[in-house]
């Protein structure tokens, strides 16, 4: 799990507003009640599983859907009915939808031509949009003759010459394969910071997000469960479903004993000391405590002095190379996640199966969730 | 293994040699046939036309080739007449079934899914009735107290009967009628196949509906165009049946002079040598089609 930042931004009027956005398809609904902002200059990502909306509110974005309810606002002007051919959007498409009996040249240049800009300026700016995305030598190549990759750059340059308000990316790196996708993550985001233009992007890979993201909307059923910066949502989520979503996360369900100072005291089922953890909650109330697996340290010696404290037996052990996953079962049956980086050469894991660990966590690094 | 490999090239090759020699001996030699009475005299007599190999009694062989009939095709009006009206009615046609089977195929392609069905079955419904009945009731309609005149006359639009059967017009009626779904079909097949997602990004790139058809649907259904006018255009000129029916005495088309020659005037060679003309002149536009299809064919597979 990649846990890098992007800079923050200043704030500047949203290139986009969503106004109370409903969708309907007969009696499924899409979209269900969506308040959003989204800034100029930002990258925001819609996140969700298939199924979630959140293509269907970037259709609602480009105009290729009407939102049954709702206003939608490009640039603070309100373009709810206007068709797509007069928004100040472009889309990239999954499928890229680059025109196949077109040369590269004459895909990026048919937005210029649309709008009647003159021969001699489109000739510049198409080379100027090629030279971009450095597909400057693939000008004459028509898109069956190049590959997924090759493509995708060529649908990029085709949304950016026309230097809208907003680019919309609908899974667009969902077609290459790891290697590939891995690099052009960050080739987009130096793309995207280089133009300065909003770009809006759908994707249900979460990675893909907090690595390009300056913030990310988590979509589940129609609805957003959180926006926030990529840290954010994986370190204070709000909801045990934006938790399980976002990352592993281990989960301990029971009540609020008290709460005094910004901790609270937590009863939680198949732990027999209580937990504490920061947060606010009444006492009594029904509520989750989240750990990430990374954030607990383990060993064979009771730990000392620390906020939270459980044992139990190692009973699996993912080895992923980088990292391993250890399945730790305590007493009461209940098993947790716990992530140890693999820091040296092979040499003898610390801990192996069957071994009794102690596992400790610091009440800061836990989260109580309602 | 050898065996296996063996067997199944014999097997291959028997499947091959089946469409080869249906051709070889339906189309090939009956052709052949044809060619070589293009090139004898006409007679009297049964078969009605001059042997092209005599056999002189000293045991030599002598060749009569005659082109003649070839000549009279160029020099007699009647035959140049019923080639151009051959070539002017199939092309009116053509263009007038891809005009109304464009934005039918274009509806069906673009109708829901399940629609879509329903539709296509009824384009083919007519085949389920004699093509020869079909184009004799369109006799009943268009006669001059037919159900069209009765209709337009009691609707008040009209006073007397148009008159419409026995003139080009009926034929090009026919043709339109008869021949339409083999224009729908191929369009709606490429129509069909046309991702939709390109008109939504021609749509988002700032074309409207009217520029994002002719920049992008128009030019990709050019396949379809092109088999549909093909399987329209090349029996039209030949058509026989259509204009005997619903023609006039001066809708001369080839199909109908080559039967006038044929069984009337039993000029077996002249008629032969129209039919050849026929052949040759529809080989070109075929011999372009099939080119065009192998390209399109080629871009499509990379």
């Amino acid at each position: 799990m990649s846990l890098a930042v992007r800079p923050e931004r200043e704030i500047r009027p949203p290139a986009i507003q969503i106004r109370g956005v409903e969708k309907r398809f007969g009696d499924a609904t899409a979209v269900d009640g969506i308040d959003l902002d989204i800034q100029e200059g930002e990258f925001f990502s819609l996140l969700g599983p298939s199924g979630c909306g959140k293509t269907t509110l970037l259709r609602m974005m480009a105009g290729f859907e009407m939102p049954t309810a709702g206003a939608v606002l490009i640039a603070g002007a309100d373009m709810t009915a206007v068709p797509p051919y007069e928004r100040p959007v472009n889309m990239m498409f999954q499928s890229y939808a680059l025109f196949p009996h077109m040369n590269v040249a004459d895909n990026v240049a048919f937005g210029l031509r649309q709008d009647g800009v003159a021969k001699s300026e489109i000739a510049g700016r198409v080379a100027e949009a090629l030279d971009l995305v450095q597909m400057g030598d693939f000008a004459k190549r028509k898109p069956h003759q190049m590959s997924g990759g090759q493509r995708q750059r060529v649908a990029l340059a085709r949304c950016l010459v026309k230097r809208p308000k907003v680019v919309l990316l609908d899974e667009p790196l969902s077609a290459l394969d790891k290697k590939l996708r891995e690099k052009t993550q960050f080739e987009l985001v130096n793309i995207q910071e280089k133009v300065g233009i909003t770009f809006v992007m759908v994707t249900h890979d979460q990675e893909e997000a907090m690595t390009m993201s300056t913030r990310i909307a988590v979509m589940n059923a129609g609805r957003i469960l959180q926006v926030g910066r990529p840290h954010e949502i994986y370190e204070y989520p709000t909801s045990r479903m934006v938790a399980d979503f976002i990352g592993i996360a281990n989960f301990f369900t029971g009540t609020v004993e008290s709460s005094a100072g910004g901790v609270v005291t937590f009863r939680a089922q198949g732990i027999d000391a209580p937990l504490t953890v920061a947060g606010d909650l009444a006492p009594g109330s029904a509520a989750a405590v989240m750990v990430r697996p990374e954030k607990i340290q383990m060993g064979r010696e009771a730990a000392i002095g620390v906020d939270n404290s459980v044992s139990g037996v190692v009973k699996e052990i993912a080895y992923l190379g980088d990292v391993s996953i250890y399945h730790v079962r305590l007493d009461s049956g209940l098993v947790v996640l716990v992530t140890n980086a693999n820091l040296r050469h092979a040499a003898e894991p610390a801990v192996t199966w069957e071994d009794r660990v102690h596992l400790s966590w610091h009440s800061g690094n836990a989260v109580v969730l309602p | 293994m050898r065996v296996a490999g063996t067997h199944r090239e014999l097997g291959r090759r028997l499947v091959l040699a089946v469409p080869y020699v249906w051709l070889l001996v339906f189309f090939l030699a009956p052709l052949l046939i044809v060619g070589k009475i293009s090139l004898s005299e006409s007679r009297l007599g049964i078969p009605p036309y001059e042997p092209l190999i005599d056999w002189a009694q000293s045991g030599l062989a002598m060749v009569k080739v005659s082109l003649n009939n070839y000549v009279l095709l160029f020099e007699d009006d009647l035959y140049v007449q019923a080639y151009i009206q051959s070539l002017t009615i199939a092309g009116i046609s053509t263009f007038l079934c891809l005009l109304i089977g464009y934005p039918m195929a274009l509806g069906i392609a673009r109708a829901p899914e399940k629609a879509r069905g329903p539709l296509l079955l009824l384009v083919i419904v007519p085949f389920w009735t004699s093509f020869l009945i079909r184009v004799y009731s369109w006799m009943s309609i268009l006669r001059d107290e037919g159900i069209l005149n009765h209709a337009l006359m009691a609707v008040g639009l009209i006073d007397e009967p148009l008159i419409i059967l026995n003139t080009d017009w009926a034929v090009y009626v026919g043709i339109v009628y008869s021949y339409l779904p083999f224009m729908v079909l191929p369009l709606y097949a490429s129509l069909e196949k046309l991702d939709p997602s390109l008109l939504e990004a021609a749509a988002d790139l700032g074309a409207r509906p009217v520029r994002a058809f002719i920049a992008v649907t128009l030019p990709l259904s050019l396949p379809g165009i092109v088999a549909g006018s093909m399987l329209v255009f090349v029996p039209a000129v030949g058509e026989y049946v259509i204009p005997s029916l619903l023609g006039g005495g001066d809708t001369q088309m080839l199909g109908k002079a080559l039967w006038d020659v044929f069984a009337q005037t039993r000029d077996w060679p002249a008629a032969s040598a129209l039919a050849m003309a026929m052949l040759a002149a529809l080989v070109l536009p075929i011999a372009l089609f099939q080119r065009l299809q192998t390209r399109l064919e080629e871009e499509e597979n990379r």
